[in-house]
């Protein structure tokens, strides 16, 4: 059902040109996104998919929108060559698969290298209930602390082009962008 | 939308319930879904909520960027310094156990030490997000 509403809005995403609506069905794919991760268990990842993406992304891109229009210019060259490449890659991918464990079996190597220890020992070992928070915090705490790095490096990025590209704009005599 | 009654005042009500949300994800994220970076995400949307209400300025005088722009650089010296104090306290880098008070149940240092960790991520998220926001919404601002 879930998934089904998903495709849906995935089309949905593709065939429309007025990028608010674009930017709205974002939102809900978002939100149906988090709640097949509850429906899987994954609580946690939903509970950051609702929050990163059908919240903050949102108002991101909603600014974004003010800056560059509300409409998306049809492409100029025909959709043949991309999709070729897509379906390429999809028959790629789906070729992979077919090597990996079946989905869902519970004796699949992914559930018996360190995640037992996890389980079983978490609790004795940190002394907290959430083994999400306590495999990310502690157990993976360098990859946690590479994460948060990454973030503040993607945002220094993200200040470098603008605001770099606003001083840059005001030079020559202060012209701005159509908006 | 800022001369909408309904729309100012829901927005300030919501406002500290939103805050305080995200505190309880923070330091609820030991027992419950959640921890830094989701707090952080949603102390962020707060403040978005707020600035789209009430505009960018109003919002800006009381989180300046420069400030937001600090914490953003500060949650990495966080994780980061917690990592530096276990090592000086003798214990490897991230190794919580060494701030437990008790040393004979030193798993009470991993509470302290993923709270911190954790805390590190808050302030990250909290101050990319709002910078982010700041610069998208400053450029809409100017190009009005």
């Amino acid at each position: 059902m879930l998934l089904t509403l998903l495709a849906a809005t995935g089309l949905g995403l593709l065939r429309i040109r007025n990028l608010f609506a674009v930017v709205m069905l974002a939102g809900v794919y978002s939100l149906l996104s988090a709640g097949l991760f509850t429906v899987m268990d994954a609580v946690d990842v939903a509970f950051t998919e609702a929050a990163v993406g059908a919240g903050i992304s949102t108002v991101l891109f909603l600014g974004a929108l003010a800056l560059c229009g509300h409409h998306e210019s049809r492409p100029g060259h025909t959709p043949l060559l991309p999709l070729f490449v897509v379906c390429l890659t999809g028959i790629a991918l789906v070729y992979g698969t077919m090597d990996m464990p079946p989905f869902g079996g519970a004796d699949n190597p992914v559930h018996h290298h360190v995640a037992d220890h996890y389980l079983e020992e978490s609790y004795h070992e940190i002394g907290i209930p959430n083994v999400v928070t306590s495999v990310l915090a502690s157990y993976r705490g360098y990859d946690t602390m590479g994460e948060t790095t990454v973030v503040f490096a993607a945002a220094v990025g993200v200040m470098i082009l603008l605001i770099g590209a606003r001083t840059r704009r005001e030079r020559p005599g202060g012209e701005e962008g159509d908006g | 939308m800022r001369e909408e009654v309904i729309v100012r005042v829901g927005a300030k009500v919501l406002a500290p319930f939103i805050i305080t949300f995200a505190l309880y994800v923070h330091f609820h994220g030991d027992y419950s879904p959640g921890g830094g970076f989701q707090a952080g995400v949603i102390l962020a949307a707060a403040f978005a909520l707020l600035a789209l209400v009430y505009g960018l300025d109003e919002v800006q005088r009381v989180l300046p960027p420069w400030f937001v722009q600090t914490c953003a650089a500060m949650g990495v010296v966080i994780y980061a310094g917690v990592g530096v104090a276990t090592m000086l306290l003798g214990h490897n880098y991230l190794g919580y156990n060494a701030l437990a008070p008790d040393p004979t149940h030193a798993e009470h240092g991993q509470h302290y030490g993923i709270l911190l960790v954790e805390l590190g991520v808050l302030v990250t998220v909290f101050g990319v997000m709002v910078s982010v926001f700041y610069l998208f919404a400053g450029r809409v601002r100017k190009a009005q």
